[in-house]
């Protein structure tokens, strides 16, 4: 079945059979690899995308069920020139990552925290991550991400507004 | 180079941020699921339902008549064709016979053993339709009696002819009349039966392989997420498929994490490689997790007794173990040496007990195979002393650090009476770091403020050792390890003096493209961005035997630092040529090499080029190029060390537990990276609190079908779940490896549990509570307090 999708501000239209995973359509057929699949209960959140800006697990969804709507995946959140988005940045800066294979889910969980609850607090951020499950890091460094990735998010979007209201 | 030359150069104690941080960050690191080949098809296993069953028939006509099937094998397919997996590890009984070896076969021969066991594998054009074909592959079984507890196995059913009684071997160590001898003249004797609880390692990325084949050149490649791609190749090339290995590629490209569960060879392995060859095309697998639950495998669950002699004054003379392990259904890889070699040498821990000794059970059972977990037998043998030194203390009337203080060892080298000689360590001093940076002065008075709101709190040691940076090659060899166990380190120089080094270690999340390149570069004074580290590749890397045990810097970056040393000697006869001196008058510091006493000198990249363009060039002394390769094979193990502290908050009214505050202090010698080490800390913290507070492997023990089989079932630990940690080092540097490195990737896991758990112990002293096991899960605990008040 044919479904439109925009995925990463590009128009993708999809032939694929209705029991397609929106996580099997972003993975193999647009092959966006960066979207992990870790487990098959919707338990780690590792497939976190955002669909219309808000965090879901796309294991846990159709694609079909999703027409029209805007995805974007890790792969879309960088700048055209490959700057890192400044939740990215903020991950690596406080090693907010080991293996790598939780990240692009945990991240794109973060960008709609930090969203949703600017300026959140440590207990909040562990709350609001519940979702998201790393093996490796043991969680500090990437409340401490979160947390340096927010702000940084906040202060750019407030010099963006700056500059629209200079503008 | 020494180690103590080392803390001199540019980036090393720096907390460079990781190289390899981008790929992952944007999404385009590349895991063996995200590879797809031409002409690819897609395997899908069938696996037993029943824990212990025979086969009368499988039946796969219905199956291979599906749509885009095209083959399902079978048992009969491969019998005859391949050998079994081998256990990497020979274990000889006390009485001189070697352990029992059963065959572990690829596709399942007549029996099935364990819920999970490999029975057929479908192939076909997409998953969904192997999935559907595996469906229709019918299978009559005649389930027999099964048995999952290591207490129970000894009773029966036997699962292999080799092994009717289902005992693979006993093992023991130390003196066993000296150390009778010094209970019976005892002060004061405490005991302990404690079981170490089976995990799931879990790596968030579940394993995959893809099996493909190049007919035109009779070659075969094995991508596959795996922590050791040469033994992975090895093991499958010598001991399985019989095959030339120069004619099998294995790549494990980027891993998501292993934690143990990625160094063995497993079935799946072997079978999509064969049948790439058979059917030549390329076979994805791709494990799904509630199948990895199953088929991945598992760690610890051990069963033990212990027993500590004292003298009056609280001074260890004497410890008597018994354990009985879980193998499970076959032997994996490593598994025999987790109980023996890599448990049972660690128990002296950080004291001076004079006398030990330990007997070991191995056991088959109709469970998952059980084998290294990040730490393994390391964390099994630290559990079982920091519970039992707790438990000294407290019938003694000492207090859990002094009882520690009171015992541990201050002059080194140290041999134990198990084996092992600690090269050097400070016990002393990261105890008292870690009290300080715990605030356990304020203790009381939390604990004051606890009770104010019907909270019971406690506080928990435990002073942890661990053998790392496995092996001298001829020990592990003496030991009954079928491999030796160095490293390889190949630099290659470039003309204009980037360098590329090729590691034999393999980085599945630990940072080594940047703690490698911190060392490199520093020897070499080059930017780090100029040195790039390859990994996890049979055909780039010369050898290796990879990533486990904290073995990657200590032997792994021993092996490049070798190779630098011999890069530094003709890079030093080159320089010599080009400003016409002696080469004994060269020295190299800083990236430039200078002619001793004058104000000669030119930089390395110079040399490098001189290397590669050589016009002016010694060539009737040197060949060209600047590439060098070294294997090193360590003297001893490393020893890293430390002392943690939990401290707990206790519901009573629930049982609920909440780890208020957590501080580790480690030895880990040499550290390049701080900040690497200490998420590598964290994470082992994470696991290790996971098994003490929530992670448990639970069997039916009728039917043995596993009943924690997905993340609904078996409790990861989650943001929520874990405080922040307060960490601190004191740094003794090894004293037998260049680096001076110890390695730091299990600490974590090995201190934890039992600090946890004693601190939960001190929180319920008050409420009779004598014993738990792990996991202190709030149900659990809540039981033991009614249990100790009826």
């Amino acid at each position: 079945m044919q479904v439109q999708l925009k995925v990463n501000g590009k128009a993708a239209s999809l032939d694929v059979p209705p029991n397609t995973l929106l996580v099997t359509a972003i993975r193999e057929h647009l092959r966006l690899t960066g979207t992990h699949v870790g487990c098959d209960t919707a338990q780690c959140g590792a497939c976190t995308v955002l669909i219309n800006g808000k965090a879901v697990k796309s294991c846990n969804t159709l694609a079909l069920q999703h027409p029209g709507a805007e995805i974007t995946t890790i792969e879309g959140i960088a700048a055209a020139d490959g700057t890192m988005h400044p939740m990215q940045a903020a991950f690596k800066d406080c090693h907010g990552l080991q293996c790598g294979y939780c990240t692009p889910g945990m991240v794109m969980s973060a960008i709609d925290l930090c969203t949703r609850h600017p300026g959140a607090s440590e207990t909040e951020i562990r709350e609001q991550l519940e979702g998201n499950m790393c093996r490796c890091t043991g969680y500090q460094n990437i409340v401490k991400a979160v947390q340096q990735g927010g702000a940084a998010m906040a202060s750019s979007q407030g010099q963006a507004s700056t500059a629209t209201a200079s503008a | 180079m020494g180690a103590s030359d080392l803390s001199r150069l540019p980036h090393i104690g720096e907390s460079l941020r990781r190289k390899e941080d981008y790929r992952f960050l944007t999404g385009s690191g590349q895991y063996t699921d995200d590879i797809q080949l031409a002409n690819m098809r897609y395997a899908v296993f069938v696996r037993s339902p029943h824990a212990h069953a025979a086969i009368r028939s499988v039946d796969v006509s219905r199956a291979e008549g599906m749509p885009g099937v095209v083959k399902v094998f079978t048992g009969k397919d491969v019998e005859g064709k391949m050998g079994g997996l081998p256990c990497g590890w020979l274990i000889t009984s006390t009485d001189g016979t070697p352990m029992k070896e059963p065959p572990h076969p690829i596709l399942a021969q007549g029996k099935v053993r364990y819920v999970g066991d490999h029975v057929a594998m479908v192939v076909a054009d997409t998953v969904q339709n192997a999935k559907d074909a595996a469906e229709a592959v019918e299978v009559d079984y005649d389930v027999l009696p099964a048995v999952v507890d290591v207490r129970e196995a000894q009773k029966g059913p036997g699962l292999h002819e080799a092994a009717p009684d289902n005992h693979c071997y006993k093992w023991a160590i130390g003196d066993k009349a000296q150390v009778d001898a010094a209970f019976a003249r005892a002060a004061h004797v405490t005991t302990l039966d404690l079981t170490n609880n089976r995990l799931v390692p879990n790596a968030i990325e579940p394993r995959a392989a893809i099996g493909s084949f190049d007919r035109s050149k009779d070659e075969y490649t094995l991508y596959v997420a795996n922590q050791n791609p040469h033994v992975e190749r090895l093991l499958m090339t010598a001991f399985v498929l019989g095959l030339p290995e120069h004619k099998v590629r294995v790549i494990a490209p980027d891993v998501g994490g292993g934690f143990g569960s990625k160094i063995y060879l497993y079935a799946e392995d072997v079978a999509l490689t064969w049948a790439a060859k058979q059917l030549n095309c390329a076979i994805k697998w791709t494990c799904e997790r509630s199948e990895a639950f199953l088929c991945d495998a598992h760690g610890r669950d051990h069963v033990s007794h212990a027993e500590m002699a004292l003298d009056k004054d609280g001074k260890f003379l004497a410890l008597r173990v018994h354990t009985d392990a879980n193998l499970g259904a076959y032997l994996s890889t490593f598994s025999t040496a987790v109980p023996t070699i890599l448990y049972a040498t660690l128990l002296a821990g950080q004291y001076t007990t004079p006398l030990i000794h330990v007997e070991v059970d191995a056991w088959f059972t109709n469970t998952a195979p059980v084998d290294a977990y990040r730490g393994a037998g390391r964390p099994e043998a630290t559990y079982l002393l920091e519970r039992l030194v707790t438990r000294c203390a407290w019938e003694l009337g000492i207090p859990q650090d002094e009882i520690r203080k009171r015992n541990f060892i201050t002059q080194f080298p140290y041999q134990t009476p198990v084996a092992l000689q600690y090269d050097t360590g400070d016990y002393h001093a990261c105890m008292d770091k870690a009290k300080s940076l715990a605030e356990v002065g304020g203790f009381e008075a939390r604990k004051k403020a606890s009770e104010a709101k019907g909270l019971k709190r406690g506080i928990g040691y435990s002073s942890y050792i661990e053998a790392c940076g496995i092996a001298p090659s001829n020990i592990a060899g003496a030991l009954g390890a079928r491999a030796g166990l160095f490293e390889c380190g190949e630099i290659r120089v470039h003309p204009t003096g980037s360098v590329t080094v090729f590691t034999g270690s393999h980085s599945h999340g630990q940072g080594h493209e940047t703690t490698f390149a911190q060392v490199v570069a520093g020897r070499l004074g080059i930017p780090v961005e100029n040195v790039d580290v390859v990994h996890g590749d049979t055909g780039r890397v010369p050898f290796g035997m990879g990533t486990y045990g904290s073995r990657s810097i200590s032997v792994g970056g021993a092996a490049i630092m070798k190779a630098l040393d011999k890069i530094e000697a003709k890079a030093k006869k080159i320089a010599a040529h080009l400003m016409e001196a002696s080469d004994a008058d060269i020295e190299f510091e800083g990236g430039e090499f200078k002619v001793k006493g004058t104000d000669k000198k030119i930089p390395f990249g110079q040399v490098a080029l001189t290397a590669y363009v050589p016009h002016n060039y010694p060539l009737d002394k040197l060949e060209p190029g600047l590439n060098e390769t070294a294997f090193y094979d360590p003297t001893n193990f490393t020893f890293p060390a430390g002392t943690y502290i939990a401290e707990v908050e206790v519901d009573p009214a629930t049982g609920t537990v909440r780890l208020d505050r957590f501080t580790a202090v480690d030895d880990f010698g040499t550290i390049i990276n701080p900040m690497i080490v200490e998420g590598q800390v964290h994470g082992g913290l994470a696991q290790g609190i996971g098994q003490a507070l929530m992670e448990n492997c639970v069997y039916d023990r009728e039917s043995g079908q596993l009943l924690t089989g997905s993340f609904m079932d078996y409790a990861m630990p989650r943001c929520d779940d874990l405080p922040s940690f307060r960490i601190g080092n004191h740094v003794t540097p090894c004293t037998h490896n260049p680096l001076g490195t110890k390695g730091c990737g299990e600490a974590g896991a090995i201190g934890s549990p039992p600090a946890v758990i004693n601190a939960v112990l001190d929180a319920l002293k008050d409420l009779g509570v004598k014993d738990l096991d792990m996991p202190a899960s709030a149900p659990r605990v809540w039981q033991a307090i009614q249990q100790a008040a009826h």
